[in-house]
């Protein structure tokens, strides 16, 4: 299994985002990765954002990640706010043992699962030995 | 246990909270999460806001199970408790790993007293959503004043 990790971030947590027409803030959201033999896998968190709210590209060997947030506190009647809510945007590098084609996900209870499939080639084969 | 408190007729007391806020949100610009969270308080972060007949509180908790959540409300307080699980791939190797996971209780004090028997609560998309009917004695009541 590779080391190296094939999904890297681009720019740091306050990377540049698109221009909002409402004007609205971007958050980062959290996201796990974990590597497989056949895939690697992003777990991003993401509450609020049902799934047909997820718009999820892959362009230009980058995977772009925004999740649009309705607005859901009256404006008034505030008691407490501990927490802002947003879009959550995140771009991440793709390298190109990825193979792009076949990126799938699924969305269940704020949580995005993206499973970014290796091209075969990059996937680990075991090598039969034989005596001599 | 941890039992957060709120003081909202005190307005210095507001004052000072806010700027404590301000404080935190100019540092937490450069954090990853990109400054959401508005002060480091305890798990999960809540929103909490009222109308004249309930006070609503609202936490994000993306991918919890409802069996792995449990909420308790008694007089004016909230109890919010579980754990978030993580899950446990086999045969992969962490790339990286900024959600959190694990066991979490927090207990709010309400600025009133709410009635049990009329909480509901809604768990969409990972957003809790609490709703408490405010008690008879604390909703507010409008009073006839009587002229001359």
């Amino acid at each position: 299994m590779s080391e190296i990790s094939t999904l890297t971030q681009k720019g740091r947590g306050g990377q540049p985002a698109p221009e909002a027409t409402r004007g609205d803030v971007y958050f980062t959201p959290q996201v796990d990765i974990y590597e497989t033999d056949k895939e690697l896998v992003l777990l991003a968190d993401l509450p609020g954002v049902r799934p047909e709210d997820v718009d999820l590209r892959f362009e230009r060997g980058e995977l772009v990640l925004h999740g649009r947030v309705r607005p859901r506190h009256p404006e008034t009647g505030r008691l407490a706010g501990e927490y802002d809510v947003g879009d959550f945007y995140r771009v991440f590098n793709v390298h190109e043992s990825i193979d792009a084609g076949k990126i799938s996900a699924e969305m269940k209870n704020g949580v995005l699962t993206v499973h970014l499939p290796k091209v075969a080639a990059a996937q680990p084969r075991q090598i039969n030995v034989r005596a001599q | 246990m941890r039992a957060t408190r709120w003081q909202p007729f005190n307005p210095i007391w507001n004052q000072l909270q806010q700027l404590q806020e301000d404080m935190n949100r100019v540092f937490e610009r450069w954090s990853e999460d990109g400054g959401r969270l508005l002060g480091r308080s305890a798990y999960p972060p809540v929103n909490v806001w009222e109308d004249a007949e309930n006070i609503y509180v609202e936490a994000e908790l993306p991918g919890l199970s409802l069996n792995d959540l449990e909420i308790y409300v008694t007089g004016n307080q909230l109890t919010l408790k579980g754990e978030r699980r993580q899950p446990v791939p086999e045969k992969a190797v962490w790339h990286r790993q900024e959600r959190g996971f694990g066991t979490f209780s927090r207990t709010l004090t309400l600025p009133f007293d709410v009635d049990a028997d009329k909480v509901d609560a809604r768990f969409e998309n990972g957003v809790l959503t609490v709703k408490l009917a405010k008690h008879e004695s604390a909703r507010p009541r409008k009073i006839a004043v009587k002229g001359e």
